[in-house]
């Protein structure tokens, strides 16, 4: 207690912010369960868990959006009632949300401004900038007070939520997925700043699913399940395999067993492939590979490295210059998309809401989005909605897909349930070949448990499998063999059991293949 | 008796999320314009009270006026049911004007040349599928515009509105003129009466009210079965929400582009010609002026739902019969209607936002847990 009481930024120092007995419940669930929960000054507290485990929650009640049911809040020892974020700032607690609200047409200094009181109703943007430049130098936050909002990237924006946090007086800062939105090195990035605020005496909340930036980040982990916690540990040589275990309530595999099966014949076969992007450019110049039955192929690269347009180009919605595809034997590269899905081709999008459902459309309307027309879905233009729901029921139980009702609009649903839900789309089609594009991007631990598993069984069982992700932990733990993808050229192809992630990285940022 | 109530019941529920305000929302809402409107009235000098009141009595007052209200809610449902088709498959039709015209000229044309030449049954059949399928036509020039070369529809099917209009003042001053103004040297532009054989079954003469009415409330009934039990009405709907997703499921997005502006054509042609055959019964110039667009209005207010559109026409019939009859009584200048059913519709909107609010709010509520600001990214692309 000797540190002074007041932080960098002229405002008082939160020591230690304490929730005890929060319960939260809404209609049908208990969001938060008796939680205690506690954060001091110069910590980073990771609050750890799956969707829905209720740090959301918990974190909305300690920024006065919610009111808890029952429970107590207490601020350095004193308690506290907010009804509303007005009342959290006040106590020197900011939050910063996933998606920023910020108005993009506005300066930096006028977001910071918007909706501030002023003495004489008078915005005075010249002692906002004066004091956004102490702050950013303070904190080393690099930000240009006339920049506009759309002129920066999305890192940027972060910062300037950060330093907006600071200006009304954050001592607390809760951080809600900060790292969802962000490019690698942007991550590292705010990972600098949030180090250095903990230095400076602010208290931080690390909002995450995800394991190694908890581990890189965090002085104690809260881990939450269900509305509960599951407990609060230090950041002290805690193994992943332990947190994920604490976060599911359960081992968790990342890394599906592999049977030895016999590779079959080639299912899809692809000889010099050209492709032109979006601009016209040459997006793959000269792509040949080939996908064998029962065995799992690996595309990894940078994003950008033509991986989204081999994609298309196999499902059918982007034409090649030149090359061939064949099916099972048989060319593909003329036939329409529909022609392709009926020969047995199925595909898991990158982008799940964009390409890989119809939002608004119930999850039995998107269960049949390709084979709706076909018995026993439809006889002749009528729906047997008997059928469907059979079907979709069915699948919602096979693929432990979570949501309220068949009749829900999947746009409700989380992201791991709706890429369960492509998931068993493709796979009661029983295709032949799959394309699965980026297949856990996003999605919680367990979901993307459940789909590595699930694709392992789909090879097991002698389906031709070609993936493509930018996470090589997700290419090594399933492919049997890696194909790695540089400005649209192959680097190499590598055997699982030659596999080497150094040897990938070089080969992934442009050098090819050792003899 | 009893199931049959529950099953109506739990259906209501579903659509409203169990919330009374969804269906009454709108009702405040033009409730609440109407007070906004009353202010427009005093300005004017007029007594609110009394001007609703013949507004009122205009649109229900008698079985008379009642009558009248269903008559003018017929084209109105024809309309809307077709715009639900094309607002659902992602097509902004603005079009309905013209392609009532085109529909209804096509059937005057048709049904004077054939008059002789076929039994009245099949003339009566043969006449409503031509103004079909002229709107049809008329809808299917922007839709494959759209479809294959990307033309923005809202100008195009403007653009056909004006088409249709000039086509409509040549036909009636020059080929389709009545015969007999040329003879009497009278020339006013309109066309000979509808052979008698296809005139539409007065309900209760000498009340104008025609068997077009039932035409109109089956037509929303073909449409609802179209649009949610048939795979053609999912490809149309799968096309209106989500063009990417339908291409890589396989279906040919231009088709149902095309396909649902040609629909929605049809139907507002179907609407011209029951208008002729029910009605008018000869085509006159100023026609039917403003159907195709109130229809528009009517569609949303019936939330594109050809259900929900059937009492929203019917509000709508009650609107134009009431302010006629406003109109009469107390001498407001026709302008004040237009203003009043601006109103309306601005009312009627921005209630409908509030409650989708409102509905998103209790859903995140609801779901917080499950769906937790965490899950964005799936939602954010």
């Amino acid at each position: 207690m000797s540190q002074p009481t007041t932080l960098p930024s002229g405002h008082t120092r939160i020591d230690s912010a304490e929730m005890r007995g929060i319960v939260k419940r809404f209609p049908g669930v208990l969001a938060n369960d008796h939680v205690n929960f506690e954060v001091r000054a110069g910590e980073i507290h990771a609050l750890l868990g799956e969707n829905g485990a209720g740090k959301s929650t918990l974190m909305k009640i300690l920024y006065g959006l919610y009111q808890p049911d029952e429970g107590q809040i207490f601020i350095n020892g004193e308690e506290v009632h907010f009804h509303s974020p007005a009342d959290a700032l006040a106590r020197g607690i900011g939050m910063i949300h996933q998606h920023f609200m910020l108005v993009q047409t506005l300066t930096v200094a006028e977001n910071v401004a918007l909706g501030m009181k002023t003495p004489h109703g008078l915005l005075e943007l010249d002692g906002v900038k004066k004091r956004l430049r102490e702050l950013s130098e303070i904190y080393g936050l690099k930000i240009d007070p006339d920049a506009y909002i759309w002129q920066l990237s999305v890192g940027e924006q972060q910062r300037v939520e950060i330093v907006k946090a600071l200006y009304r007086g954050g001592a607390l800062i809760i951080l809600d997925e900060p790292t969802a939105v962000l490019t690698p090195q942007e991550v590292d990035e705010l990972f600098v700043t949030l180090k250095q605020m903990r230095e400076q005496g602010h208290a931080l909340i690390f909002i995450s699913h995800k394991l190694h930036e908890v581990q890189d980040l965090s002085d104690r982990i809260t881990v939450m399940r269900d509305g509960r916690v599951v407990d609060t540990v230090p950041n002290d040589g805690i193994e992943q395999r332990t947190l994920a275990r604490m976060m599911v309530g359960r081992d968790v595999q990342l890394q599906p067993d592999r049977p030895e099966v016999e590779r079959g014949p080639v299912r899809l076969r692809v000889r010099d492939l050209v492709v032109n992007n979006d601009q016209d450019l040459p997006a793959l110049r000269g792509i040949s590979l080939d996908v064998h039955a029962g065995e799992i192929v690996g595309i990894a690269g940078v994003s950008g490295n033509g991986q989204r347009e081999l994609a298309e180009t196999i499902a059918g919605l982007r034409e090649a210059v030149s090359g061939e595809i064949e099916l099972d034997g048989k060319s593909i590269l003329h036939a329409s998309v529909a022609e392709r899905l009926r020969a047995g081709l199925a595909f898991i999008p990158e982008e799940r809401m964009r390409h890989g459902t119809i939002g608004v459309f119930s999850v039995a309307e998107n269960m049949i989005l390709q084979n709706h027309g076909d018995p026993p879905f439809a006889r002749s233009v009528f729906f047997d909605f008997g059928a469907i729901a059979r079907h979709t029921g069915e699948l919602i139980r096979r693929f432990n897909i979570k949501t309220p009702s068949q009749e829900t609009p999947v746009k409700n649903l989380s992201g791991g349930n709706i890429q369960k839900l492509i998931l068993a789309r493709e796979l009661s089609r029983q295709p032949v070949v799959l394309i699965a594009a980026q297949p856990t991007r996003g999605v919680d631990i367990s979901a993307t448990e459940y789909i590595r598993h699930t694709l392992m069984q789909q090879r097991n069982e002698g389906v031709a499998i070609l993936l493509i992700s930018e996470d090589l932990d997700e290419i090594l733990a399933l492919s049997d063999r890696i194909v790695v993808l540089y400005e649209g050229q192959i680097m190499g192809v590598v055997d699982r059991e030659d596999a080497d992630v150094e040897m990938l990285g070089l080969m992934m940022a442009g050098a090819r293949q050792q003899a | 008796m009893n199931s049959w109530l529950d099953r109506l019941r739990t259906r209501l529920n579903r659509l409203s999320g169990g919330d009374p305000m969804v269906a009454l929302a709108p009702l405040i809402a033009a409730l609440l314009a109407l007070v906004a409107g009353a202010f427009i009235l005093l300005a004017l000098g007029k007594n609110p009270i009394e001007a609703y009141g013949a507004m009122l009595e205009g649109a229900f007052g008698s079985e008379r006026n009642l009558f009248r209200t269903l008559t003018r809610a017929t084209p109105l449902l024809l309309v809307a049911i077709g715009i639900c088709i094309a607002f659902r498959g992602g097509m902004i039709n603005i079009g309905a004007e013209g392609q009532l015209f085109v529909g209804a000229v096509s059937a005057t044309a048709f049904s004077i040349g054939f008059a002789d030449a076929l039994p009245g049954w099949l003339l009566v059949i043969l006449t409503l599928l031509i103004g079909f399928l002229a709107g049809a036509v008329w809808g299917a020039v922007p839709g494959v515009l759209k479809a294959r070369f990307n033309v923005n529809e809202i100008l195009s099917t403007v653009m056909m509105n004006e088409i249709a209009i000039q086509l409509l003042i040549f036909l009636l001053s020059g080929p389709m003129i009545d015969p007999a103004e040329v003879e009497r040297g009278t020339r006013i532009p309109q066309s000979a009466p509808l052979p008698e054989s296809v005139w539409m079954a007065r309900l209760a003469p000498p009340s104008q009210i025609h068997v077009g009415v039932f035409i109109a409330i089956i037509a929303a009934a073909v449409v609802y079965v179209l649009l949610w039990r048939t795979t053609l009405g999912y490809r149309i709907r799968a096309v209106g929400q989500n063009r990417d997703a339908s291409r890589y499921a396989g279906i040919s997005v231009p088709f149902y582009l095309a396909l649902s502006l040609t629909l929605s054509g049809g139907l507002a042609g179907l609407a011209g010609a029951v208008e002729v055959m029910g009605v008018s019964h000869r085509m006159v110039e100023g026609f039917a002026v403003g159907y195709g667009f109130s229809g528009i209005v009517v569609a949303l207010f019936g939330r594109l739902h050809p259900i929900g559109s059937i009492p929203s026409a019917f509000l709508f019939g009650a609107m134009l019969v009431g302010a006629d009859k406003m109109q009469r009584d107390l001498q407001v200048p026709s302008a004040t209607i237009i203003a009043l059913q601006g109103l309306i519709v601005i009312f009627v909107v921005s209630s409908d936002i509030w409650v989708r609010r409102r509905t998103a709010r209790r859903l995140a509520q609801q779901a917080a847990p499950t769906i937790s600001a965490a899950e964005a990214p799936a939602s954010s692309h």
